[in-house]
């Protein structure tokens, strides 16, 4: 089997899309006084990360960030080969009655952002919860879950797998299509 | 990454440290949502567990329980008092027509080393042993390592003595297995009556004097006198052994440094440890009864990620 990578982003595409889905989010939050962004682990937590330096860069808001773990919430436990581990949650603040915004880097079946909405809620009732994603694979949707901002919107097939690269871990921005 | 090398948790000595090490990166997540105002996560909510105790517990029983049902998982108990054991069946039928019933996974405690392994060569199930007689209580082992690790930072090089009656004692053994494979150093301290014949094979050293013991730890994990499990007597008097290796605050305080006193409980105040000791800020019993719980639910999920 052999693997093949087309190039969807570059880096600054990747950061004219952060600038846009921040003055988006400026837009719908103002000062961010009752907002808060969350990251889905694993992945998620590095939009949330970039978002929260391009606020300050932007407009000086210093938002309230943290980072939630989908895995004993996720519907796939014991449907899988591997064992799935978790990863750290990063919640000390309270989010009852705050605007959410849940962050990850690809938008696919759904089904993460369905279990972090569960693992959300036994943190808290927010007001409200938002999802924010950099790449929304559409029509490959397994539950009624959309984006409220949308970094890019790509088409891809089913053996087919967007992976989003950055800097701090695998030393490059960037975002490929890897075809099994 | 895979997943543990076993299907099973019979005892310590089968595991590998890197079993041991996933199950307290599993285990740092659970300590933080059993802390949580919602304690519980859904993820067994598709699963049975049978917890069969065929010996009196109380600490044990509610903390698998509990861990269970925090992971959302159906529970049945089963105590011997109330059962067909005592009217003559053998522990594999027991098991056997439990397992008739559609159960995933079976917690056991038995008063006969070994019971846990031979049920696990008989029967299709998962098989977690929770104190087979004298031979392992691997969950007390793994909760005694994560505190000592949450307490001090690491388990690798520290030193700990295990005091007491270790002939009868599965925490030891358990213990020990543990420890070694996480790199700590372990002495056992206690009279020689009370002492394996074959300890020193397990590569630890035997120390009869408790202060001597002391000044050399940096944890002493007390354990209790097991007269359940003693056909003889294996000292003069309770009160004797109280003397000599009873921890009190004389001998902490003759020592020029801090330790950690664990104990795995059911404590017998004023016989191994003294009351003042038991409530007193060096001592991490509380603790370990609260790292039970996560330790448990992190052994179960990671077991029934094989079912």
């Amino acid at each position: 089997m052999s693997l093949q990578e087309r190039e969807i982003l570059n880096k600054t595409e990747i950061n004219i899309l952060i600038s846009r889905l921040t003055r988006q989010l400026i837009e719908n939050h103002n000062l961010f006084h009752n907002s808060v962004l969350i990251g889905v682990q694993p992945r998620g937590i590095y939009v949330a990360n970039r978002l929260q330096q391009k606020l300050k860069e932007l407009s000086g808001i210093e938002v309230v960030t943290g980072s939630i773990d989908t895995t004993f919430f996720r519907d796939d436990f014991r449907r899988k080969e591997k064992p799935l581990l978790p990863s750290v949650t990063n919640l000390d603040f309270s989010i009852e009655d705050k605007k959410v915004i849940l962050v990850d880097d690809v938008l696919f079946s759904g089904r993460t952002v369905r279990a972090a909405m569960d693992a959300l809620l036994t943190y808290g009732r927010p007001s409200s919860i938002e999802l924010l994603v950099l790449v929304d694979r559409r029509f490959s949707r397994n539950l009624p879950i959309e984006a409220n901002y949308v970094g890019k919107y790509i088409d891809t097939l089913s053996n087919e797998r967007v992976e989003v690269m950055w800097q701090e871990i695998e030393g490059e921005d960037k975002v490929i299509l890897v075809k099994k | 990454m895979k997943g543990l090398s076993t299907k099973h948790l019979l005892g310590i000595e089968y595991l590998v440290k890197e079993d041991i090490e996933m199950i307290f990166q599993v285990a740092d997540n659970f300590k933080d949502i059993i802390n949580r105002p919602i304690k519980k996560v859904p993820t067994l909510r598709d699963i049975t567990i049978a917890n069969l105790f065929f010996e009196n517990s109380t600490r044990t029983k509610l903390s698998f329980e509990l861990a269970e049902k925090r992971l959302s998982a159906d529970v049945v108990n089963f105590s011997a008092a109330s059962s067909s054991v005592k009217k003559g069946e053998t522990l594999i039928d027991t098991v056997n027509n439990i397992l008739a019933m559609k159960v995933d996974m079976v917690v056991m405690r038995h008063p006969s080393p070994g019971a846990a392994e031979f049920l696990s060569k008989h029967i299709d199930s998962v098989i977690v042993n929770a104190g087979d007689g004298t031979h392992e209580h691997p969950t007390q082992a793994l909760l005694d390592a994560y505190s000592i690790r949450e307490k001090l930072g690491d388990v690798k090089g520290k030193k700990v003595v295990i005091v007491g009656d270790i002939l009868h004692s599965r925490v030891a053994l358990s213990n020990i297995h543990c420890l070694q494979k996480l790199g700590a150093e372990v002495k056992v301290c206690g009279p020689l009556t009370l002492m394996p014949k074959y300890i020193e094979s397990l590569g630890v050293e035997v120390e009869i004097n408790l202060q001597k013991a002391l000044e050399w730890c940096d944890v002493a994990n007390m354990l209790r006198i097991q007269h359940e499990r003693q056909e003889i007597k294996h000292f003069p008097s309770i009160k004797e052994y109280t003397l000599q290796y009873g921890l009190t605050q004389e001998i902490l305080n003759s020592l020029n440094k801090e330790i950690v006193v664990m104990h795995p409980g059911p404590i017998n105040r004023g016989v191994e440890i003294s009351s003042e000791i038991a409530d007193s800020d060096n001592a991490i019993i509380l603790n370990q009864v609260e790292n039970g719980v996560a330790i448990r639910m992190a052994v179960i999920y990671l077991l029934a990620g094989k079912i």
